[in-house]
């Protein structure tokens, strides 16, 4: 059987309906620097990551199933609103260095630490590079979703969104 | 196998202070915890045969509706084991069709 | 006899809602539950809830539970345990059994907030143990703490299908595979993403063939579907697997509604045969209302708010609250509750419960 394509049959969002979506930045901001790259394609009742933000750059307005929107130019790439989003749904891409910084929410037991070599996945969880975790963020505003920051090479910035997850001891 | 770590929930800092027998074979739980899960935590999934067919079952609900769980607890058959609380001592046995009053430890 | 003014029965998000509106207006609540503990479905969800900062848009599930439960405590709301209600007879009396004796209450108005039960789904083996609703999974690694197996097939990719793949592999866990028979993903993308990037396949237009092992599950076989949802042979694929949850639907847990002689109406959407109801959550019958997944199998935030709507009116037909004040707040929480019934998930259920509501209209 020939796979169908988009969020409602593969349980990912395609590039078309990333390219689609308001929250999603220009590639000329993300090599500017960090900015956040909200992966939420389907209208789902759903706000906080309006409410999160703190410089008032997402919007979603009324009613409260329009996609969120990004304004790119005024995001400044806090991370604040990557742990607010209940859907895990928005990243943080920095293309401004030699490397790519990949920023995600990441919700298992045992969390990465600063410094490890981790297996770094598509949108998938195929394993598509090696990559070191820059850092690990925990807040008890993030209410127990961490905040993890890999460096991966340059050519995966669109496509690295996790790591592999840990194995227990 | 119990959770003991987990990324929200945090660590399970409850101790088995209980010792239950199960089918003669003694295991640790926690008192008050369903006496279903005490047996998942162990490893025990067969919790009882059907009457006609001899069928295993095992939990199905975890929240007294389907009786898929009933066990022979301290004497007494039909026990409903996820939504019964573990105590100290509980004498379980898997229970084989309809089951058997019998004196209770 | 022991008596009351407001009876709810159901201690889960609807239930204690409803208390707390109904108490803060100065109404007496007694609440009773056939659980050890009070909370519903609440407590097993430990994924953060969508929504808007009103509907506590952001906050998990069970901390949700945590607030309702203290402030039903300081509102002095009578929550009583282990309490199963077996009957509800004329004059709104109510049969109930706890610690395994018959007991009765009287109530001026009684809630019924019972919530849902998951459906099963039969095929070769559907009986091995290993195989379990999804809920009753969800409720052994987040409530009690203990892992139901290591390697799990889930059945059906609705929210609840995807949210509870997602809680297992924080539990530590593997989900080997998520199957759905119909042919695209019925639950939110951004659930179905979590667990996809987290490894897991999902197959659309796929069913359980049988499921191997003799005394537990061992593994199972899997078939695609047609377009008329008939197995495509030579498409088996064979899954390692300890374990299968089904997460297949809920039905509305309406036989204390029945037996109190509720009308019915017919609605697939919401989950089959649900009880008629007005906008104040009133039944056919005067002074019983209901409230949450017993009206329509919906979530934990519509079951809140309907949950205090049914507590407001109540107070209202007590005389706690004057018409004026119930109107508004009546007004607010419909606001909020249309707010969760948009977009492509939420318009079928807006027009459903349109038509439950006008089924009232047309029977008065
Ligand atoms: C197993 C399961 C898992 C779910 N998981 C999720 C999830 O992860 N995310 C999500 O958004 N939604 C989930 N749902 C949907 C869920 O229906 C709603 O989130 C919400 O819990 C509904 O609230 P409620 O108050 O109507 O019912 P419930 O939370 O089910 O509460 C009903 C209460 O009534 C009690 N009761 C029932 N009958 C009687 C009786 N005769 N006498 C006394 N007490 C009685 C029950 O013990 C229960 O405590 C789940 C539903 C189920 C059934
Ligand atoms: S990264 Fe910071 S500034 Fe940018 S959208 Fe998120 S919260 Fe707002
Ligand atoms: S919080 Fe997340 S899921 Fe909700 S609208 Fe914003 S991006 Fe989408
Ligand atoms: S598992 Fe269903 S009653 Fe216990």
């Amino acid at each position: 059987m020939t796979q169908k394509i988009g969020i409602i049959y593969q349980g990912f969002p395609s590039e078309q309906e990333l390219a689609k979506a308001p929250g999603v930045p220009s590639d000329e901001r993300i090599k500017r620097g960090p900015v956040a790259f909200i992966e939420c394609v389907q209208e789902i009742p759903c706000n906080p990551c309006e409410e999160a933000c703190p410089y008032g750059v997402i919007t979603v307005g009324k009613p409260i199933t329009n996609l969120p929107k990004l304004d790119e130019e005024k995001c400044v790439g806090c991370g604040t609103c990557i742990a607010a989003c209940p859907g895990l749904a928005i990243f943080m891409l920095n293309g401004s260095k030699q490397k790519a910084e990949i920023s995600f929410p990441y919700e298992y037991y045992p969390l990465p630490e600063k410094g490890d070599v981790v297996d770094c996945v598509d949108r998938e969880g195929k394993t598509v590079t090696e990559g070191k975790v820059l850092r690990v963020v925990k807040s008890p505003k993030y209410d127990a979703t961490a905040v993890v920051t890999v460096e991966v090479p340059m050519e995966y910035i669109k496509i690295v969104r996790s790591i592999k997850r840990l194995r227990r001891s | 196998m119990r959770v003991i770590h987990h990324p929200i929930l945090g660590d399970d800092t409850r101790v088995c202070n209980a010792t239950i027998t199960v089918d003669g074979r003694q295991i640790p739980a926690v008192e008050g915890e369903p006496i279903a899960a005490a047996l998942l935590a162990a490893g025990i999934k067969k919790f009882r045969e059907t009457p006609k067919h001899h069928k295993p079952r095992g939990i199905f609900c975890a929240i007294g509706r389907c009786t898929d769980c009933i066990m022979t607890v301290d004497g007494i058959p039909n026990v409903r084991t996820c939504i019964t609380p573990v105590r100290d001592g509980m004498v379980i046995k898997t229970q084989k069709g309809l089951g058997e009053w019998s004196e209770a430890k | 006899m022991k008596t009351t003014e407001i009876a709810v029965i159901g201690a889960g998000p609807a239930g204690l809602s409803c208390a707390v509106e109904a108490a803060r207006a100065g109404a007496k609540v007694t609440v009773l539950d056939e659980n050890l503990k009070p909370g519903g479905q609440l407590f097993k969800q430990i994924h953060k809830f969508f929504g808007s900062r009103e509907h506590k848009a952001g906050t998990r599930g069970f901390r949700i539970g945590e607030q309702l439960l203290s402030e039903t405590e300081k509102l002095g709301v009578e929550v009583l345990l282990s309490s199963t209600v077996y009957g509800l007879y004329e004059d709104r009396l109510i049969a109930y059994i706890k610690d395994g004796k018959d007991n009765t209450l009287r109530a001026e108005k009684i809630v019924i907030a019972t919530g849902a039960s998951e459906n099963a789904l039969a095929f070769p083996g559907c009986t091995l143990p290993g195989v379990m609703g999804a809920g009753a999974a969800q409720t052994m690694i987040n409530v009690n703490r203990v892992l139901p197996g290591k390697k799990v097939i889930m059945v059906g990719s609705g929210n609840v299908g995807l949210i509870v793949s997602y809680q297992l592999m924080q539990a530590g866990a593997d989900v080997v595979a998520l199957i759905e028979a119909a042919p695209k993903i019925g639950g939110y993308g951004v659930h179905a993403a979590k667990i996809r990037r987290a490894g897991v396949p999902i197959f659309v237009s796929t069913t359980i063939k049988e499921v191997l092992g003799e005394e537990m599950v061992e593994g199972v076989v899997t078939v695609e579907l047609n377009e008329k949802w008939q197995p495509i042979e030579g498409t088996e694929r064979e899954f390692e697997a300890d374990t299968v949850c089904l997460a297949v639907g809920l039905s509305p847990l309406t036989e204390l509604a029945w037996m109190a002689g509720c009308e019915f109406t017919f609605i697939p959407a919401l989950g089959g045969h649900v009880p008629i109801h007005d906008k104040n959550m009133e039944t056919t019958l005067p002074g019983i209302y209901v409230a949450g997944d017993i009206t329509g199998v919906e979530e934990a935030s519509s079951a809140m708010e309907e949950g205090r709507l049914a507590g407001v009116a109540a107070a209202e037909s007590l005389g706690y609250i004057d018409a004026q004040k119930a109107e508004e707040l009546k007004q607010q929480i419909w606001a909020r509750l249309d707010a969760l019934r948009t977009g492509p998930f939420g318009e079928g259920r807006f027009s459903a419960k349109l038509k439950q509501l006008n089924s009232r209209r047309l029977l008065a």
